[in-house]
């Protein structure tokens, strides 16, 4: 098995209108890593994000997800290796009952009907959303439904999670138990995020990203007190790292 | 103009469901058979889409009430007549489920009325028509406009006719046919006004999206669509026909509205209408048999066939008709009270 | 707008109601469908003057929502709001039907009223019963009762997709909606131009979606078939409600129980 599990090369991508959303991104994960994805609005991450699972094909350049570089052929097994967590769960949860939507990808799968419900079981424990089984999806809450949306990706078993924005539209208490959640998961780990404290947490590495260029890669820590490369990248400085606004003394570490 | 149970005969909305099933069925398969599995989600979300977009409305000029828009039209441009077809199915499905729009025996009707003319008359007939030639903002406008309106006035029509052969209302052929077209004229010129403006708002904003839209460009060459069409006309004439021969197994409304078509001006005596169609009725094989059910004893005369329940009224027996149905609805309260009782207490 | 914003929250309430576990909320949704589609079709088959024929077809929507728990008050409401149709239609009735049959004195009942009343028994009836089952039933649960009953799988998908996305999209138009009010004054600026440009936006918008809908599904696996966790039971409890109100609508259809009931009485005292 290779050492790196994603291997980004010299990747290119237009969109269909022409707009240039990834000019030439290289980078490698190993595994078990978690990697912020962080830049401004606009700055490329989803449609990098996008690329992982073969979602959008480059206009040039490589994917490789483990032994596979992505194709046509290799395209359902990577979407299974690949646990993609879009920004919007509504997106992702169209089926009507939480269980539905859970055993969506098993059922795909060619699973026998006893071990759907197991995993459907299992994925929803892990998120602790086992009681929202026979709901509806559109009567869950925001937290409820990023939660079910994660479920439903880990029924797929998938060594890699990629999230767009896990976050974005939390209330802070949510988001703490989300955070929580996350970093139990011993999955390789790619977050895109404007939630630089998340970030800090979850994250030991850090790629930025502005107008489809990295700008810049390495620890976290390292990337978050580089004052000058964060306002480059519209940018700001988490707010842990940030003085304190009352007394502006910083916080002992 | 949503058509209802209670204003339908049973062989009026069978034969409607009958109808419809097959289109139905047909255009089932057809989608089924399209590889573009990107049309299922976007098939539902549309179909959601209808009902949201509902909720905008706007005032119509010159008068001071408002509208919104229906959708038959707009779902066959961005869909395809198949799959449009089908997602106004699920639509009047959702209305007569949740909202009580029409009614389930109804359903049929309505999906005939509402679905087929824009997607398999007005869509290939008039629009594709126009806007093959020439794809621009004035021919997507003519052409939303010209096939709204014909849409909406054939299903006008029918709603007419299926009133009118149903012959549960007295609505005259003539002055309901003479309120509802005109009436659906204007409807279907605001309409195609919007339908207008907003598929020429696609057509600015992304026109791949209304070339994705339509299976009938890919692999389909018009000749077996053709042969299509050739085949719904034969169902709607089947429908016309059905119709006619139920009606006519029901002559008691068929006999009204001929005599309002042809101008007599009265109403043959009620009496004699219903005592004679329902002699002629007895000649026949009847649909419901149950027409010739007579209890002995509840009318003066058994001979007299049971022309309504009004006859137990009419005769005398009027105190025992109103004892009796007092009792009925006694005995109704008196079972729901029953089950109250027995029911085991909860919360 | 104010309408289909209600009828919005009416979807979730019936959901509501169709989560309660009731004995008729634990029927199989088919033979709850069967029923109600053989009760409506029991209903309108009656001739167009029948009354007293129909009143003992109200045990049905009686002993539903007895047992289903319904809110009564709730049902009737939402019967008004949709009367208006048959009611106009109906109306005409007692202007061109002018045939006296019934005289009470000085005051005269014609065939007109007679079958205006019909309609309007038939309207409640099966109106009624449509409400009753989906609140005692459940959209999904009646999604698969169709696949069962050999409906075009692609259209019990699409019921269920549309359903899904109601509530997201009445959400986002009403956004839409909201937006334009707090700057339009007087109706003003609720032009065809400007609803069809806001139309236009929220198509877009949606078209957008389903292609992200379609992502989220490529991504886990789905290849053009979408496969259900079916988990309807049929048992001997649902051939007997379907068996028993069938027994039970034959019976009231083609037997006259108050025309029976009046010749009782009226026998009893001659
Ligand atoms: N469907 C699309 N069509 C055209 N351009 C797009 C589309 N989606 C995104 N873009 C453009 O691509 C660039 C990158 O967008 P995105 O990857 O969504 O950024 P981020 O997720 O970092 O905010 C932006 O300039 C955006 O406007
Ligand atoms: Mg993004």
């Amino acid at each position: 098995m290779s050492h790196h599990i994603v291997e980004v090369n010299d990747l290119r991508y237009n969109y269909p209108d022409g707009t240039e959303a990834i000019n030439g991104l290289s980078f490698t994960i190993k595994h078990g890593e978690s990697v912020a994805l962080v830049g401004a609005n606009g700055a490329g991450k989803s449609t990098l994000l996008l690329h992982l699972n073969g979602s959008l094909a480059p206009s040039s350049g490589s994917v490789r997800i483990g032994e596979y570089p992505l194709t046509p052929e290799t395209l359902n097994s990577v979407r299974r290796t690949v646990g993609m967590v879009f920004q919007d769960p509504d997106d992702q949860l169209f089926m009507p009952t939480v269980r539905d939507d859970v055993a969506f990808g098993p059922l795909n799968l060619g699973l026998p009907v006893n071990e759907v419900d197991e995993k459907v079981i299992t994925a929803l424990q892990t998120v602790d959303a086992l009681h929202l089984k026979n709901r509806p999806p559109y009567r869950l809450s925001g937290g409820e439904k990023r939660a079910v949306a994660i479920a439903t990706v880990l029924a797929m078993s998938p060594d890699i999670l990629v999230m767009d924005e896990p976050t974005a539209n939390l209330d802070p208490k949510t988001r703490r138990t989300l955070i929580r959640l996350l970093s139990s998961f011993t999955h390789t780990k790619i977050i895109a995020t404007h939630d630089l404290d998340m970030a800090l947490e979850l994250c030991h590495r850090t790629i930025v990203i502005h107008r489809g260029r990295i700008t810049a890669d390495g620890l976290t820590s390292d990337i978050f007190s580089n004052d000058q490369l964060l306002l480059e990248s519209h940018l700001e400085r988490p707010l842990s790292m940030q003085g304190c606004p009352i007394c502006n003394r910083k916080k002992p570490k | 103009m949503h058509m209802a149970d209670a204003l339908l005969s049973p062989a009026v909305g069978g034969t409607f469901w009958l109808v419809t099933g097959g289109v139905f069925t047909y255009s089932s398969k057809r989608v089924q058979h399209e590889i573009d599995s990107r049309k299922i989600p976007l098939m539902g979300v549309i179909g959601a889409f209808i009902f949201a977009a509902q909720m905008i409305n706007f005032t119509i000029p010159g008068t001071g009430s408002s509208g919104h828009i229906g959708g038959g039209m707009i779902l066959a441009i961005l869909l395809g007549p198949y799959a449009g077809f089908l997602t106004l199915a699920s639509i009047l499905t959702i209305q007569s489920l949740f909202f009580a729009d029409g009614g389930l025996l109804a359903l049929g009707g309505n999906i005939f009325n509402l679905g087929f003319f824009p997607c398999f008359i007005a869509y290939p007939l008039v629009y594709k028509r126009i806007t093959n030639k020439r794809t621009s903002p004035k021919s997507i406008t003519a052409a939303s406009i010209l096939s709204v309106i014909l849409a909406l006035q054939f299903g006008a029509l029918f709603v007419v006719l299926q009133t009118v052969f149903s012959g549960v209302t007295e609505l005259p052929f003539k002055s309901f046919i003479l309120v509802m077209q005109p009436i659906h004229l204007i409807i279907g010129l605001i309409e195609g006004l919007v339908t207008a403006a907003v598929v020429n708002f696609i057509f600015k904003a992304e026109p791949e999206i209304l070339q994705v839209a339509d299976p009938l460009q890919q692999n389909d060459s018009k000749r077996s669509f053709g042969k299509v069409i050739l085949l719904f006309a034969c169902i709607a004439l089947f429908a016309g026909g059905g119709l006619s021969w139920f009606a006519s197994q029901n002559p008691d409304g068929l006999e009204w509205s001929i005599a309002k078509i042809t101008g007599k001006k009265e109403l043959p005596p009620p009496e004699q209408g219903i005592h004679s169609s329902l002699a002629k009725l007895q000649e026949k094989t009847t649909l419901w048999p149950n027409y010739h059910f007579n209890e002995p004893g509840i009318y003066d005369n058994a001979q007299t066939p049971k022309a309504s329940p009004l006859s137990a009224l009419k005769t005398g027996t009027l105190l025992s008709g109103i004892i009796g149905a007092g009792l009925t609805l006694l005995s109704i309260i008196g079972i729901v009270l029953l089950l109250r009782m027995s029911k085991p207490i909860t919360s | 707008m104010a309408k289909i914003h209600h009828a919005f929250f009416d979807v979730s309430y019936f959901e509501t109601l169709a989560g309660q576990n009731t004995p008729v909320h634990l029927v199989d949704p088919r033979a709850k469908v069967l029923t109600t589609l053989l009760f409506i079709l029991m209903v309108v088959s009656f001739d167009k003057y029948a009354i007293s024929g129909l009143l003992p077809f109200f045990v049905f929507p009686a002993v539903m929502i007895t047992i289903g728990d319904l809110p009564l008050s709730y049902l009737l409401k939402k019967l008004f709001l949709v009367a208006p149709f048959a009611f106009f239609i109906g109306i005409f009735n007692p202007f061109l039907d002018k045939q006296t049959v019934l005289q009470f004195g000085a005051f005269a009942i014609t065939g007109g009223w007679i079958s205006f009343t019909s309609i309007l028994l038939r309207f409640t009836l099966t109106v009624g019963a449509a409400l009753i089952l989906i609140a005692t039933t459940g959209f999904r649960e009646i999604c698969l009762a169709l696949e069962k009953f050999k409906i075009p799988r692609i259209f019990v998908l699409q019921l269920l997709f549309l359903y899904r996305y109601i509530f997201i999209l009445i959400e986002e138009a009403s956004r839409l909606v909201r937006a334009r009010r707090l700057r339009t004054f007087n109706g003003r600026g609720m032009t065809i131009h400007v609803a069809s440009s806001l139309i236009g936006h929220l198509l877009l918008r949606t078209i957008n979606r389903a292609r992200r809908i379609h992502l989220a599904m490529l991504c886990r696996g789905f290849d053009g078939e979408i496969r259900l966790m079916r988990d309807l039971k049929i048992q001997k409890g649902d051939y007997l409600f379907a068996g028993g109100w069938l027994l039970a609508f034959l019976i009231m259809r083609f037997i006259d129980i108050p025309a029976l009931f009046g010749d009782l009485v009226m026998g009893l005292y001659p």
